[in-house]
């Protein structure tokens, strides 16, 4: 490979190495910078508006009171309600997606695979507006009609995040699952153990970092979700640490965005709203670093 | 015997959470559908908005086209020069895996903190202003990766003989890329560029932090308005239009953008189906 490579390569060079040639290359190659121009960009813009809130330091990362007004910006109450409303709807989606990708990697006749994939497919790019909106008027109102409150609440948030990150799990989880090699399987069945054991006993075992780094990516997405949680889970305007499923609560997110139309910019509102950005980046980027960290282990592991 | 049976139920089991999602699937289509299609007439697609509940949504149409318009002329011609330079130029060394770690990067940057990034940098740094200009830069940077990857993927699934083929004839590197491997490779390509659209078009947190308030009810005459939107009409409607004839047409604009939405989606998954029909082989 690498010498029939080399061939035309060299021919190239000595043939026509025309300047144009080579200008084209650096072109391609300075646009290929850019991916890293733009990270580097979004990093340092994000900081630099974030640091005069980030640099207060404890009273903002362990503050229990977010009252702008007041001057006060905690963020753990907002924080704690990101998590909450990231697992319990990466629960749901785990629920569902991991037996809908074992369905589709091993049993799923050809028909059954060419409705459901694509669906899955359109599921994840249906605008998250528009998912909100269904939320807000058809989950909403049917958690406030059965179970009280003000339906705007946690798990309004569960379950339309779960839907949004359903499709990742079930993508990641079932390309997992057919990468364990058909050979393992055939020992197992070969042994006399029936389809279920093979899969519980031999399969999912196999797949179990693939399966761990769609749930990582799922929460990564879960927790970056805007539009579609804002709607649904109330946002108070004072935050605090909710009790039940039904308290309406406050996101990163859904902060930055409704309180961004009215700071003034070069406020220190203006700060925090960026700081939670800050906050909010750093979480996701950890989120995906494990991911990756996950998929190479469980790469080396099937070498 | 009952294993047998316990197979049989959890097979069962199995498919009836698989088929979740298409019913998911369904039931927001067919929701949004039934309470939207009330809310177009041929008054409501051609006429501006005024305050909630009077006009159409002429410019938020127009003006969702134009942000993806803006947005696709930024990220497609940087997106495929990328995935041209990885795919054929880049040698095996640190800048290239950088590059690399730093499209995924960019892929996992949460909508909102990109947002926030085009409000710091375009609108204020820069002096933009919230705009067309600074919405559709802010989205390219979002569907930037995507055209990457998918570009790439295109690109190296073209057989290497066909390059080799071309080189052997004495065609120069540029000009066996330009006549040979994309031309095998566009309709990859597109396909790929066609779901980065359907990503941008729905897209709401960038462009209400960077593009406009939603409501505007003039169409943009150069890059520097600011643009209404679907999404963002959508949004505003729905957290503050109280009234059922706000809200009715909060279900007509929803129904516009899934219309959008599946008809791009859709073409691209045909697309892509008859391409990896035309190269012979599934995944």
């Amino acid at each position: 490979m690498g010498a029939q490579e080399q061939i035309p390569r060299r021919r190239f060079m000595t043939l026509n190495g025309s300047a144009l040639e080579w200008l084209i290359e650096k072109v391609l190659f300075a646009c290929a910078l850019s991916s890293i121009l733009i990270v580097l960009f979004i990093i340092f813009f994000i900081f630099k508006e974030g640091f005069p809130a980030l640099a207060l330091g404890t009273e903002f990362f362990f503050g229990m009171t977010w009252w702008p007004s007041r001057g006060l910006f905690g963020i753990v109450p907002t924080v704690v309600s990101t998590f909450i409303v990231g697992i319990g709807a990466l629960g749901i989606a785990a629920l569902i997606g991991i037996p809908t990708a074992i369905y589709l990697a091993e049993f799923a006749p050809e028909w059954m695979r060419n409705i459901i994939k694509p669906s899955v497919e359109m599921l994840v790019g249906i605008p998250s507006i528009v998912l909100g909106f269904f939320g807000l008027m058809v989950l909403v109102v049917a958690i406030r009609d059965n179970l009280g409150g003000y339906g705007e609440c946690i798990l309004a948030g569960w379950l339309i995040l779960a839907v949004m990150t359903l499709p990742h799990v079930i993508s990641i989880s079932e390309d997992a699952i057919r990468a364990v090699p058909k050979a393992y399987k055939e020992a197992s069945l070969g042994l006399g153990a029936t389809q279920l054991q093979t899969i519980r006993k031999v399969i999912l075992p196999h797949a179990k970092s693939g399966i761990l780094a769609s749930l990582m990516l799922g929460m990564g997405n879960a927790i970056g979700e805007t539009m579609a949680v804002l709607m649904v889970i109330g946002n108070p305007n004072i935050p605090g640490i909710p009790t039940s499923v039904l308290d309406s609560v406050r996101v990163l997110t859904s902060t930055i965005v409704i309180e961004h139309a009215y700071v003034d910019w070069g406020s220190m509102h203006q700060h925090a709203l960026f700081a939670l950005g800050a906050v909010l980046f750093f979480i996701v980027a950890i989120l995906n670093l494990i991911t990756t960290a996950i998929i190479r282990k469980g790469m080396r592991k099937t070498r | 015997m009952r294993i047998e049976t316990e197979e049989k139920l959890v097979k069962a089991g199995l498919s009836a959470t698989a088929l979740i999602s298409v019913f998911v699937l369904f039931i927001v289509v067919l929701y949004i559908f039934l309470n939207g299609i009330g809310a177009i007439s041929p008054e409501f697609l051609r006429e501006a908005p005024y305050r909630f509940e009077y006009g159409g949504i002429f410019p938020q149409i127009i003006g969702s086209l134009c942000l993806v318009g803006v947005c696709l002329l930024f990220a497609v011609p940087l997106g495929l020069a990328s995935a041209i330079y990885l795919a054929e130029y880049a040698p095996d060394n640190m800048i290239t895996s950088s590059v690399r770690f730093f499209v995924e990067c960019l892929a996992g940057v949460p909508s909102i903190v990109i947002g926030l990034f085009g409000l710091a940098f375009l609108v204020y740094y820069l002096g933009i202003g919230v705009s067309l200009l600074a919405g559709g830069l802010a989205l390219g940077f979002m569907i930037l990766p995507w055209t990457v990857r998918a570009s790439e993927e295109a690109i190296k699934t073209v057989p290497q003989a066909y390059r080799e083929a071309s080189l052997a004839l004495g065609v120069t590197k540029w000009k066996t890329i330009w006549h040979v491997v994309l031309k095998s490779a566009y309709p990859g390509i597109i396909t790929g560029i066609l779901l980065g659209m359907g990503k941008a078009i729905g897209e709401t947190a960038v462009v209400l932090l960077t593009a406009g308030s939603g409501l505007e009810s003039f169409l943009p005459r150069s890059l520097r308005d600011p643009v209404a939107s679907l999404p963002v009409y959508v949004y505003m409607l729905a957290t503050q239009g109280h009234t059922s004839e706000a809200l009715s047409r909060a279900f007509g604009a929803s129904l516009v953008l899934i219309a959008l939405f599946l008809a791009i989606s859709v073409f691209a998954l045909v697309l892509r189906n008859r391409y990896v029909k035309k190269m012979g082989g599934g995944r």
